[in-house]
Parts: C-alpha cells; structure tokens; sequence
C-alpha cells in the first residue's frame, strides 16, 4: 500500500463553538465566501459559530510590507482575542490565511517570550482597557470544512463530476504559503504535503491534478505587488504556475489564500491582455474558486449568492459540466431585486 | 494594449533539459580537473582582472556547466591568463588551460 505521509501530521481542530473572524479583502473579492462558510457552518452542520460585528483587519498586509510595527501588531491581534474572550469563545477562527499566519506567529512568539505577552497586555490596557486569553484551539475556515467533509458530502446536490463524461473533474489544488509554510505543525499534512485542499476534492469526487509547479508561490506575495512597477514579477509567478498546470487541462483551480484565489484569476485576465494567451482550449481561462465557493456550488447554494460573478473568469461553463442549474438573467442582479450595469468585457477572455 | 504600468518579468531558469552539453563534455575531456570545482570563488577574489572589468571566472564556469555559452566569447577576452587563480584554488583547478580551451571551443581568439 502506498505510504501516505500526510497522514502523520494532524492538528487538533475544536467540534463546536467557534469565533469567526472576517477578511479585508475577501470581502472585496469573494464578496459570498464568507457568508456561504457561516451558511454550512449553521445550517449544513448546525455549529455555534460568532460573527463578531467589532471586529476589524490584523494588519497582515502591512506588516507583511513593513509598514506596521510588530508591537502594533501585537496589540491589533491582542484586541481582537479580547473580543473572543469577552464573547465567552475559546476557539479562533480567522478566515484569511495571512490573518491566520499572522495569529499563529503571534501566538507562538508570546509562548517563547512571555515578557513580550506581559507587555502586550499592557499596551492592549492603555489603549482599550481590555484583558484577553490566547485561543485554545486556533484553525483556519478550510481545516473545519476538511474535518467535516464527510458531513457535508451527505446534504451535497453535485459532485465534483464531469457529467458529460462521467470523469471526475480535475482540479488544481493551491494552499496559501501562510498556511503551513511558517509554521508547518499547523497545517494539515505539514507544509510538504498539505492535504486541506485535496482531501475536500477527493471526498468529493474529483481529481487533483500533481503538476509540476505545485506548490509554486501564486506571486501574492505582499511587496510584490504593492508597488505598481513590481507587479511584473508577481503576473511571472502566476504565469509559471499556469504553463505548468497548463498540459492537465485542468477544469478549475481551487484555493484557500484570497491572495492565491485574486491572483491566479486576475492575471489570467493580465496575462491574456498583454499576450492574447488563456490556459484551457477555449479561450475562457481556468475559473477560480475559493473552497467555500466550491462547497457551495456542490451543496447547491445561488451562484450568485456566491458571487462567482465577480470573478474575472467566469464558471457558468464548469457549472454546466457539473450540471448545477443557474439563471443567467439573475447574473447581475442587486440584493435589493434591481439589475446592476455590465461590466465591460475583456478584449481576449471570452466569458 | 492597455496601458498598465509593468510587463511580465521573464524568467532566468535555465531549463536544462533544452541545453546543448557538448562543448562542456570537450571541455571535461581537455581538463578533467574541470569537474572538482566547488564553486568557492577564491579565483574571482585573487583575479587582476575583475579588479577592472566585470570579469568573473567563477560565473564564467557556472554560464558554461549550464550550457549558456553566448555570452561568454566576450567574457573571456578580458582574461589575462596571469594564473595567479591557479595558486589560489583550493580543489587544485589548473584554470589557465580551463580558460585556454573554453576559448578554442568557443572559437574566441
């Protein structure tokens, strides 16, 4: 049998009971992530999960570029584990990967210097007045969904399916690298075989396609971009993962980074400006999705609730393939009933 | 094309399934010695040359193992063949002849 290493390192995830904390940019760019997770959370698998209304960035994206001290950082994380502590929650949730790199790194330097832990509860009292506790259990949105994946599976309309053929779909897999490339203990299957992505697929009836720039740098990468001159590198990152992947055909990318998830559909838009080049056969690119965003197309949730509209590359064809009904007039429909305007088409993609 | 302020950064991985490796095997065969460079540029550092020029033996010889001859013609040129990296190399590189034959094989003078 074949050895699966993965197997060796698991992390404890809690049953129930969890503090959410929402993205900066997620919000922004898979506007129906969030919400779609609190949807399975609740009524799929009927957890008590907190949707903090206080709650506010990390500061991930500055800190990363340099801009925002560590000490602020800490005190930023410290205030947001004193409104997990004043809900009465012990166990953390933070939807972004950056954020969850950012929570983990904290966590881990206060172990090692409870001086430094000392002082930011100190400055935390200065500024807000509020006491916190560090999380008991500490896990992204994507290893829930992996723990409960079998749960899910049984309330699932679709599988990861090509109906036309029968074959599974095959599926890119792409985990964030502040996932469990900073520490790896904290991911599931460690950094060298994260399998939190991958197992979601392979419970769910698709094939994850092992190309050669796998576990290749998406080109998020904070400093990489920020500066507009430098973004050259970051679409280079991309479009190295994109030849690579490119010879597999694969149906979709799936990612659990909202960095990973922007990039690899935005720049394929870039990349098909400045070369007139896609990566599938037909000219409409690879779609992107966000893992919620597959549950949720698989448990039959609105398309458009989802906000897969928003994407750059757009997946009504994958969802043909899957055979998930949707209504193309809805497409830009407001929440409250009124049609938005178009938004202007690509000169190369097709959508 | 739209305007957007950057290009896409090429790429500087040598693929080197895509190399031509004879003239690296002719020189191996010329000076065997060719093989125990470690890569510790003690030759670079010792160099008259790269006192000057952008001369640098060290990245001459990695260019040639990764089979990226075309800019090398020129690169030798500023060679003086004084050997004084010969004194100095640890693994015992005999380095004029090296340079010597790289120029033959690349038909520098």
């Amino acid at each position: 049998m074949t050895k699966r290493f993965w197997n060796e390192y698991q992390k404890e995830i809690a049953e129930d009971h969890f503090f959410y904390e929402r993205s900066c940019i997620r919000q922004t760019f898979f506007p129906g992530s969030e919400t779609a997770f609190l949807r399975m959370m609740r009524e799929e698998l009927h957890k008590d999960i907190r949707d903090e209304e206080n709650q506010h960035t990390c500061t991930g994206i500055g800190y990363h570029s340099d801009f925002v001290p560590l000490e602020t950082t800490m005190t930023v994380v410290a205030r947001l584990f004193s409104l997990m502590t004043e809900a009465g929650y012990k166990n953390y949730v933070p939807s972004c990967v950056t954020s969850f790199g950012i929570f983990t790194e904290m966590v881990e330097m206060w172990k090692h210097n409870p001086a430094l832990l000392e002082q930011t509860r100190e400055n935390l009292r200065k500024a807000t007045g509020r006491e916190f506790e560090i999380p008991e259990n500490l896990v992204h949105p994507s290893d829930i969904i992996y723990k409960f994946r079998e749960e899910l599976k049984k309330n699932m309309k679709y599988q990861l399916v090509n109906r036309f053929t029968g074959r599974p779909l095959r599926v890119v897999e792409h985990v964030g690298c502040h996932y469990a490339k900073i520490f790896p203990e904290k991911g599931i299957g460690k950094s060298e075989f994260p399998h939190v992505l991958a197992g979601m697929i392979e419970s769910w009836g698709g094939e994850v396609v092992d190309y050669p720039e796998r576990r290749h740098c998406c080109g998020f990468g904070f400093r990489h971009y920020l500066l507009q001159e430098n973004r050259g590198y970051s679409v280079a990152n991309s479009k190295k993962k994109f030849e690579s992947m490119e010879p597999y055909e694969p149906d979709f990318i799936v990612a659990n980074c909202p960095g990973c998830a922007m990039f690899m559909d935005k720049w394929q838009y870039t990349i098909a400006e400045m070369e007139n080049k896609t990566y599938d056969r037909d000219g409409y690119g690879i779609p992107v999705l966000t893992y919620e965003e597959m549950a949720g197309l698989l448990l039959g949730y609105d398309p458009w609730e989802l906000g897969l509209q928003i994407h750059q590359v757009q997946s009504e064809k994958l969802m043909d393939k899957i055979g998930i009904k949707y209504d193309p007039d809805a497409k830009y429909r407001g929440a409250n009933g009124k049609i938005l305007p178009k938004p202007e088409k690509p000169r190369f993609l097709k959508q | 094309m739209i305007n957007f302020g950057y290009s896409i950064s090429t790429t500087r991985v040598v693929n080197l399934d895509n190399c031509d490796f004879d003239k690296l095997h002719q020189l191996e065969a010329l000076v065997p010695s060719f093989k125990r460079c470690m890569n510790c540029g003690a030759c670079t550092a010792t160099c008259s040359a790269q006192q000057f020029t952008s001369f640098n033996i060290r990245k001459i010889k990695s260019l040639y193992q990764q089979a990226q001859y075309d800019k090398l013609s020129k690169e030798l040129e500023k060679c003086m063949l004084c050997g004084k990296c010969t004194l100095v190399c640890p693994r015992g590189l005999n380095l004029r002849p090296i340079i010597m034959n790289m120029r033959k094989i690349l038909n520098t003078k």
